[in-house]
């Protein structure tokens, strides 16, 4: 009986990890106002790490790191070429000519940071 | 309509500040863009219907009680419209706009008035003042001098910060926290860690047995233990966590979830004995806190190796004044803070010192030592009319110079942005590496469970052990840091390395091309010669003497600005003779140029022109080819349709083309030398310095399409030129290597831009660029086979064969080592030497 709950525990977690990390789709992404977003860099993740954005109109990104680990010292944004170093305790900002509808990945040089822009 | 309110906040320290702030702000109704500056303690929000008593009411529970610093409705300007296709360098970006010091500010009616002072200069886009620190944060395209009038005209003072020591001092700092952090932690786990490992390795029993003394000892390492993962591993465990929400995996999760299976199997074997039987009541407490000890230790030295791997950037900051010796009208000298200092303002330096600025030197004449900036080792002589850039040193006289580039203007500030930039770029051979770590982590917790439950199903037993210590060494081992240093690492230390020696990398694309090259091609002009041509000889036919040809054609080149028409009229001048008056001057680009002569139409240029154009020009022939014999090119002057005289003209050949070439040959590469010259000469010029395949008049337009040509036969194609002329073909090159002497090149213009002119620093680029890619494989390789060995290994896969098993300490140990194994291997390349006969780079 032990050997059937650990295979199924086992499973369970496999099938968890799968949904969670590649088939979820994301439904709470943070509109930007005004074309400006605020990006919080810390414990390993950017908050927020989903951005949806209106195409055709520029956009200015203030990120503020707070982790001083070199992890989180670059953002890198994807198809864009941005590749920006970040102060620490500094709110830094980006500005983004208007985008083509897509979507843009931003992480960090190791990609354990990693967000999403949806411009659309 | 929402009100952006502008908050003080003076108890505001640190980014622990910063996110009870946002805690408190957050859950407000109505209450959205918060934006917090911890620097200039401030925050700035939006509310709607502008009521900001909810949100000074929650500020001051939350322990930052804030003061209004000004509150407004009117809506932001909208940035510059931009379109899709902009180029990259468009998107602008930087630390939080421009920083001044304002001094006179006393309260908030000051503060005020500084901003509304600020904000109507043209180009800003917002603008506030922290009284606390008295400092204005301008954001906007505003210049600097116009921002501190603005400031000065309202009757305060000001002056702008230079923020990038500033913010790699605070940089370091941080980084220096989070060292000691991290030492502290380790010293911590491994504190308790070492002693447990010790007793086990010395045949102490590590196993629980049910009601005896043991199960409390356990109970009691158990909660150390837990004090131990808190302490000195909470960040890893809030990281995943936090990452975990956002369904993002990290580093973070792997640590986490591998020390707290440990701990929570250990445990469930010192409460609940009963749960596993009795050959698996064992506690893995050490694994725990020695995993913990070695990752922390790991990210310190790593810490350490990336403070050494960044070096190049904090030797150009080092580069930079922070005083400048201003000359006043009346002739009175005053020491004044570097931001102060605007264009047009007279300097002084003096022997020894740093230039300030870069500016055009108004009197004096002194050597100045530019290798910091172009890695030319020999000081270059200035005197008036000469360029001097910031970051140089004066050897010897004392100059007075006028300033024409400050701030981020500057050539340093320029090259520093660059190399910034550059550094943080990725060359294409990172992209399976980047893809393959985006992925990593879900895919390592995967095989971890898969492992573990092939350990419980058919494993030897004590079944319940050997699967958590599969589990726990597998999500250990693997190290995803590895594999995300390996390219960025490299490209740091690369690019850092080439910009110490004058040569610029724009981007890693760049940088990976130029390893790949089979085919150089040189301009002439400038590159392999000095780019400075001089008169040598002198012919005159139908009873023209030497000085009358001399006269008549530096009549006709006053007007011109070839390269050419300089050497010619500077030969008229050291003759003494009066140039001739000539009228209706037309330049024909490539050919040549035509003027009035009295009634007569005068032509000087190439033979191919004045042919086409009707003249016949056989009786220069003997001596044009003695000309271009001797790598001259001849000038043909003729009245009407008659030759009347020709002119020998040589650019002498840099002195090293021939060596730097020799190199290029050396490294299998092909080299090809293209020009407009006539084709005698160029075969002469292409002999002297050892090239392979002379390209000869062509027009400057026809450049880019001989480039083409070649690329399109399969060849690798890099173009150096001196990035204006050229920059087209430099364009069209797979690399475009634009090369300048001194500091007045272009650089902006190529994918590669060389600082001093010799040509050895196009071998010295690709050198550096070779070896950095060399340098990435090897990371690549590294990290991918220590990820894929280390692993199915860690999974017990050697255990049907060899009966061993990874314990997670030494997974824990391993996989600490691998990503500092990395970032040292990257700093390797800091002893790289291009040329080790020569120059180093």
């Amino acid at each position: 009986m032990t050997t059937i709950w650990v295979n199924a525990a086992g499973l369970a977690a496999m099938m968890m990890i799968v949904w969670w990390f590649w088939l979820w789709k994301p439904r709470n992404a943070v509109d930007t106002k005004d074309g400006v977003i605020d990006i919080r860099v810390a414990n390993g993740t950017y908050t927020p790490a989903l951005i949806d954005s209106p195409a055709g109109k520029p956009l200015t990104l203030r990120v503020l790191r707070e982790d001083a680990s070199p992890c989180a010292e670059y953002l890198i944004i994807e198809g864009l070429g941005i590749s920006e170093t970040l102060p620490i305790n500094r709110l830094y900002t980006v500005k983004l000519p208007a985008l083509a509808a897509g979507e843009y990945r931003f992480h960090c040089q190791m990609n354990m940071y990693q967000g999403i822009l949806r411009v659309h | 309509m929402s009100t952006l309110f502008r908050f003080s906040i003076p108890t505001m320290k640190c980014g622990g500040c910063a996110r009870k702030i946002r805690a408190a702000l957050e859950p407000l109704a109505g209450v959205h863009d918060i934006a917090i500056d911890i620097s200039g303690r401030v925050v700035e929000l939006r509310i709607d219907g502008g009521d900001s008593t909810p949100v000074m009411a929650a500020l001051a529970q939350a322990g930052y009680p804030a003061e209004t610093v000004s509150a407004d409705t009117a809506l932001e300007a909208e940035p510059d419209h931009c379109s899709i296709d902009d180029p990259p360098q468009q998107i602008e970006s930087g630390g939080d706009g421009m920083r001044l010091a304002i001094t006179g500010a006393t309260c908030a009616s000051c503060v005020r008035t500084i901003e509304t002072a600020l904000s109507s200069v043209p180009g800003v886009e917002r603008a506030s003042m922290n009284l606390a620190d008295h400092s204005a944060h301008v954001l906007g395209a505003a210049s600097p001098q116009d921002l501190v009038a603005a400031v000065e005209a309202v009757g305060y003072g000001a002056s702008v910060v230079e923020d990038d020591n500033s913010l790699e001092e605070e940089r370091e700092r941080a980084e220096q926290q989070l060292y000691r952090r991290l030492i502290r932690d380790t010293w911590l786990a491994l504190g308790l860690g070492a002693p447990l490992m010790a007793w086990m390795v010395f045949g102490g029993s590590m196993m629980v047995h049910a009601g005896g003394a043991s199960q409390l000892v356990w109970l009691l390492i158990g909660m150390l233990t837990l004090a131990v993962l808190v302490f000195a591993g909470g960040r890893f465990f809030v990281g995943a966590w936090k990452a975990a929400v956002h369904h993002n995996a990290n580093m973070d999760t792997l640590i986490a979830i591998g020390t707290g299976t440990a701990w929570v199997y250990s445990m469930v074997s010192v409460l609940a004995p009963s749960l596993l039987p009795e050959q698996a009541r064992h506690v893995y407490f050490e694994a725990s806190a020695m995993i913990i000890g070695f990752i922390n230790l790991g990210l310190a030295l790593e810490l350490r190796a990336r403070g050494r791997a960044s070096q190049a950037i904090k030797r150009l900051l080092g580069l930079r004044a922070t005083t400048a010796r201003r000359v006043a009208d009346d002739g009175s000298e005053a020491d004044i803070d570097i931001a102060q200092v605007t264009t047009g303002m007279r300097l002084r330096v003096r022997p020894g010192e740093k230039i300030a600025v870069d500016g055009v030197v108004e009197s004096g004449s002194t050597l100045v030592d530019e290798s910091m900036l172009t890695g030319e080792p020999v000081p270059v002589s200035k005197q008036a009319g000469d360029a001097v850039s910031a970051g140089t040193i004066n050897q010897q006289g004392s100059l007075v110079y006028r300033a024409t580039r400050v701030g981020k203007d500057t050539v340093l500030a320029q090259i520093i942005a660059l190399v910034k930039k550059a550094q943080g770029s990725r060359p294409p051979i990172g992209r399976l590496a980047d893809r393959v770590s985006a992925v990593f982590v879900p895919v390592v917790m995967l095989v971890a469970i898969g492992a573990a439950l092939v350990w419980f199903n058919i494993g030897p037993e004590p079944r319940a052990s050997y699967a958590m210590v599969a589990l726990t060494t597998v999500l250990i081992i693997a190290c995803p840091c590895a594999l995300g240093l390996a390219t960025p690492m490299s490209v740091m230390v690369g690019v850092g390395k080439a910009a110490e020696s004058g040569i610029l990398i724009r981007q890693g694309e760049a940088l990976q091309t130029a390893s790949e090259l089979t085919t150089i091609i040189l301009d002439k002009t400038g590159t392999i010669t000095e780019g400075k041509p001089s008169v040598t000889k002198v012919f005159g036919y139908a009873g023209w003497s030497e000085d009358d040809v001399l006269a008549l054609a530096a009549a006709l080149e006053n007007a011109s600005e070839h390269p050419l028409a300089f050497a010619v009229m500077e030969a008229a001048r050291e003759r003494g003779l009066n140039a001739a008056m000539v009228s209706d001057f037309v330049a024909e680009n490539g050919k040549g140029v035509q003027a009035r002569y009295h009634d007569n139409l005068v032509r000087i240029g190439n033979l191919r022109w004045l042919r086409d154009e009707g003249v016949d020009a056989d009786a220069g022939s003997a001596d044009a080819r003695s000309i271009t014999d001797q790598a001259g090119t001849p000038l043909y002057l003729a009245l009407d349709k008659a030759l009347i005289g020709v002119i020998g003209v040589r650019d002498q050949i840099k002195p090293d083309a021939h060596a730097a070439v020799a190199r290029m040959h050396a490294r299998g590469l092909k080299v090809v030398m293209i020009t407009g010259d006539v084709r005698g000469t160029a075969e002469a010029i292409g002999r002297e310095a050892g090239i392979d395949e002379v390209i000869a008049e062509v027009l400057p337009a026809d450049k880019a399409s001989h480039v083409r040509a070649l690329r399109d036969r399969g060849e690798r194609v890099a173009m150096v030129g001196d990035g204006i002329n050229d920059a087209p073909a430099l364009a069209e090159a797979d690399v475009g290597f634009a090369i300048g002497t001194g500091t007045d090149v272009a650089i902006e213009s190529a994918g590669i831009t060389l600082m001093r002119g010799s040509l050895h620093g196009v071998v010295d680029a690709i050198a550096v660029s070779s070896a950095t890619v060399r340098n990435i494989r090897q990371n690549l390789v590294g990290a991918f086979l220590y990820n894929v060995l280390g692993i199915p290994v860690a999974a017990g896969l050697l255990y049907p064969l060899t009966g061993l098993m990874f314990s997670p300490v030494i997974a824990g140990l391993a996989m600490s080592l691998s990503s500092v194994t990395v970032v040292s291997n990257a700093n390797r390349l800091r002893l790289f030497r291009a040329n080790p006969d020569g120059e180093a780079v």
